[in-house]
């Protein structure tokens, strides 16, 4: 295997890790102000992400900097070219970030109520606009012979974009709710559950109307055929376990499965543009791929050689972390802030 | 206005207003960290509402340098993509290593930390605020490592008309780093030290909390001391390698229009005529400027008009003088503020170890607005070295003109630079309305019962 495909691999990974472990903290932050009926409800929804939801973030970071070091053209192409859409979602995550840290310092209702709303949409934004971005990755973007990007915002909004988009605040929406019965218990366990029962039935069916869509708008199906292969079709069909875990209360195992479809469907969409980077919808040469947006071979190998030795430790104290802050949050105890 | 400016504008405010919160950042994890270890050592419950005070403070502050971090690492492909593609390859792993080294091990462990007062046990807990200091340790390496080669290119070839990495080993070891990384830090101690000191001279001020804050400002004051001091004889070295790196930057913070004689005067202000390349006025110190730029009173420094003519010959015709005024003036407030710095925080060791410090009421009442000096100098040594190097983005290999993204139009660089600057706004009111208020509430009380009983009443 070259390092170029090595490289595009643990761009994927970042992605996937990132999307699976942002994706409950965002739907976490979507229901903030719904689900917690009273300010102690709202602090505890909080802190089942408080410790992590900043380390989560590093993995987004983390994939930027990757994507610059070992394919500076994609990074430079899609990040000039999705110029306002990263825009609205870097003024989202400022938004959220600061709001966790800031909204339980005072005790002003209109401060808190203020900050909560920042939470909701710096929560529901970010998803809105990565399923559009994947979209419109995986359909093509107008780029020119020379990596630019020509089109404009409007050209990345469509219905098709769109459906991806909604599909994915459902499925963090649902991934959250989950994440929150699994960490809390009493009545904010039963809303959640509630929430993941009405919510699970909408994501399931929207994600499905996408995969179909996809299927029109995308070369999928010139390029795969008919039969996907294994990994959507797992995908979908631990999306459809889901409503039974829910319903058997199983709320773990719900989790897990709602999880499997994200890592699953990254790696579809991976997979679908794989060796390309970013497709182009004016002429295929124009596209970018893991070989003319990389960096050097030398590069590369320092990059891989740095990346092999501290990954495995930072899996290790993230998931440490994850372990000293497994039990159940309850409202009764001391809430850290 | 075109893309250019905008787009120049946008760094400059983005990369001025995080670095108002990263120093803060490095310089007070690791006094939170030295507080902790002596509540761990000593058992003293004063060291540990010390800390977590400090720790509430740190927070508010470390909130918003986080999320302008990742502005500050996308906006070179969203607004500078022809730099991104220029030097992508050698800038770019810099940059994940931060992530992948340091952004990890600071965002987990901060809320291990924060989180983990019950649930961990006092050594992992100390452990974890240590492993925060340190991984802004590494994050400003990183990141300086990436600033070192816009300042001073090495470890690379051209190829492909783009700049590709050959030698990592020589990219960390670039002299222009190891000048440069130990100044940022001392400076961002520095930043800390005085934060803390002034905000303990305003308790001390009013005698509240006074454990707390007496053993605060000791603490903050002798950092405060070694920090500035050195940050001085680092920053006159960096200065010395600045000569052989980008005398054109010398010579600008100079305003040294013609090569200087062989016992070279530093002028300490002047009257500068851009237009007319000359100065109308200066007061100069007789041999200084030799002394800053080789440790030695003799010594020729060259002239901007001597090596604008150097430089044509080498890039061929072009305008390399970067803005005089800026560079000079922006040198200076750093130069001042460092030493009023450096004067301050000895007056303040003098003062307590003579056991004076309480009594100097109007020395405490200038440390309060003390706390900006180390902002004002860092963020001047940051426009000095920046506008400096222009019109360079890389020096040597590419104009800052000829770096920005081409597709991007200027109405929507425009929008941004907006809303960007509205929302740092808005976020910089929140965090000094925060600040101020737990300040002025001031650190918990002593015993751990009416500790609760404060909670409950007004949650943090």
């Amino acid at each position: 295997m070259s390092l170029n495909t090595l490289w595009f691999m643990i761009i994927a990974v970042l992605f996937i890790g990132f999307f699976f472990l942002e994706g409950f903290d965002f739907g976490v932050g979507m229901l903030v102000p719904w689900l917690g009926k009273t300010d102690d409800e709202r602090r505890v929804l909080i802190n089942t992400i408080g410790p992590f939801w900043d380390g989560n973030e590093v993995w987004f970071i983390t994939a930027g900097g990757a994507m610059f070091a070992a394919f500076p053209n994609w990074y430079a192409t899609l990040f000039s070219g999705f110029y306002i859409a990263l825009f609205l979602l870097l003024l989202a995550l400022i938004g959220r970030g600061v709001a966790f840290e800031f909204r339980s310092k005072l005790s002003s209702p209109a401060w808190r109520r203020t900050w909560d709303w920042v939470i909701f949409f710096g929560s529901l934004v970010p998803p809105l606009l990565w399923g559009i971005a994947l979209a419109n990755l995986m359909r093509g973007v107008p780029i020119d012979a020379h990596m630019n990007y020509v089109g404009t915002f409007w050209d990345l909004i469509s219905l098709y974009a769109l459906v991806g988009g909604v599909s994915v605040v459902l499925l963090f929406l649902l991934h959250g709710a989950l994440f929150i019965a699994l960490r809390t218990d009493g009545v904010l366990r039963e809303r959640a559950r509630a929430v993941a029962m009405g919510v699970g039935a909408w994501a399931t069916v929207l994600t499905f109307l996408f995969v179909v869509l996809s299927y029109f708008e995308t070369d999928m199906f010139t390029r795969h055929g008919i039969d996907p292969g294994a990994v959507p079709i797992l995908a979908g069909l631990s999306l459809f376990s889901v409503q039974f875990f829910i319903r058997a209360k199983r709320d773990g195992w719900a989790f897990f499965m709602t999880g499997l479809t994200i890592v699953l469907s990254t790696i579809t969409v991976f997979m679908d543009l794989y060796p390309r980077v970013m497709v182009s919808s004016l002429n295929p040469a124009w596209s970018l791929t893991i070989y003319n947006a990389a960096s050097n071979p030398y590069s590369l190998k320092v990059m891989t050689i740095i990346a092999l030795t501290i990954v495995p430790f930072v899996l290790a104290y993230q998931a440490w972390s994850y372990w000293v802050f497994r039990q159940r949050i309850r409202a009764v105890e001391r809430l850290e802030y | 206005m075109d893309n250019l400016i905008l787009a120049r504008w946008q760094f400059g405010i983005t990369t001025v207003y995080h670095f108002f919160f990263v120093p803060l950042t490095i310089g007070l994890a690791f006094l939170i960290a030295f507080m902790e270890t002596l509540y761990v050592v000593k058992k003293d419950e004063t060291y540990k509402r010390m800390a977590k005070f400090w720790g509430k403070l740190f927070l508010i502050n470390f909130a918003v340098g986080v999320v302008t971090g990742i502005m500050q690492e996308f906006q070179f492909g969203m607004n500078w993509s022809n730099y991104s593609r220029f030097v992508g390859d050698v800038f770019g792993a810099p940059l994940a290593i931060e992530a992948l080294l340091a952004f990890f091990l600071e965002s987990t462990f901060l809320g291990v930390w924060l989180f983990g007062w019950d649930k961990l046990s006092k050594g992992v807990h100390l452990a974890s605020i240590w492993l925060v200091a340190i991984g802004t340790t590494i994050s400003a390496f990183w990141i300086l490592t990436a600033n070192a080669f816009m300042q001073h290119p090495v470890g690379y070839v051209l190829r492909n008309g783009h700049a590709e990495m050959a030698s990592f080993g020589q990219l960390i070891g670039n002299e222009q780093l190891w000048w440069e990384f130990p100044h940022v830090w001392l400076g961002a101690i520095a930043t800390g030290a005085f934060f803390v000191a002034g905000i303990s001279a305003y308790y001390l001020l009013r005698r509240r909390a006074l454990d707390v804050f007496r053993r605060s400002f000791a603490i903050s004051i002798v950092a405060a001391v070694v920090s500035s001091i050195l940050v001085a004889v680092v920053g006159h070295d960096q200065a010395q390698y600045l000569m052989v790196a980008q005398p054109m930057k010398m010579a600008a913070s100079e305003a040294l229009w013609n090569t200087s004689p062989d016992e070279a005067p530093w002028t300490v202000v002047a009257g500068i005529d851009t237009a007319r390349h000359r100065n109308t006025w200066e007061i100069e110190i007789p041999d200084a400027l030799s002394i800053l730029a080789y440790n030695r009173i003799h010594g020729r420094v060259p002239g901007i008009n001597q090596l604008q003519a150097q430089l044509e010959q080498k890039y061929g015709p072009g305008n390399y003088i970067p803005p005089v005024r800026t560079t000079f003036w922006s040198f200076r407030i750093m130069v001042f503020a460092g030493f009023a710095m450096i004067g301050l925080a000895l007056y303040g060791v003098f003062a307590l170890i003579r056991d004076k410090l309480e009594q100097s009421r109007r020395y405490l009442r200038w440390m309060i607005p003390a706390i900006a000096l180390p902002y004002i100098a860092n963020t001047a040594g940051w426009i000095m070295t920046e506008i400096g190097r222009q019109p360079w983005v890389v020096y040597g290999l590419q104009l800052t003109k000829d770096g920005v993204s081409p597709t991007v139009p200027a109405g929507q660089v425009l929008l941004t630079l907006l809303g960007f600057t509205v929302v740092y706004g808005v976020l910089a009111a929140a965090d000094v309305y925060l600040f101020v208020h737990f300040v002025r509430r001031g650190p918990e009380p002593e015993d751990e019962a009416s500790d609760a009983v404060q909670l409950n009443v007004a949650p943090l």
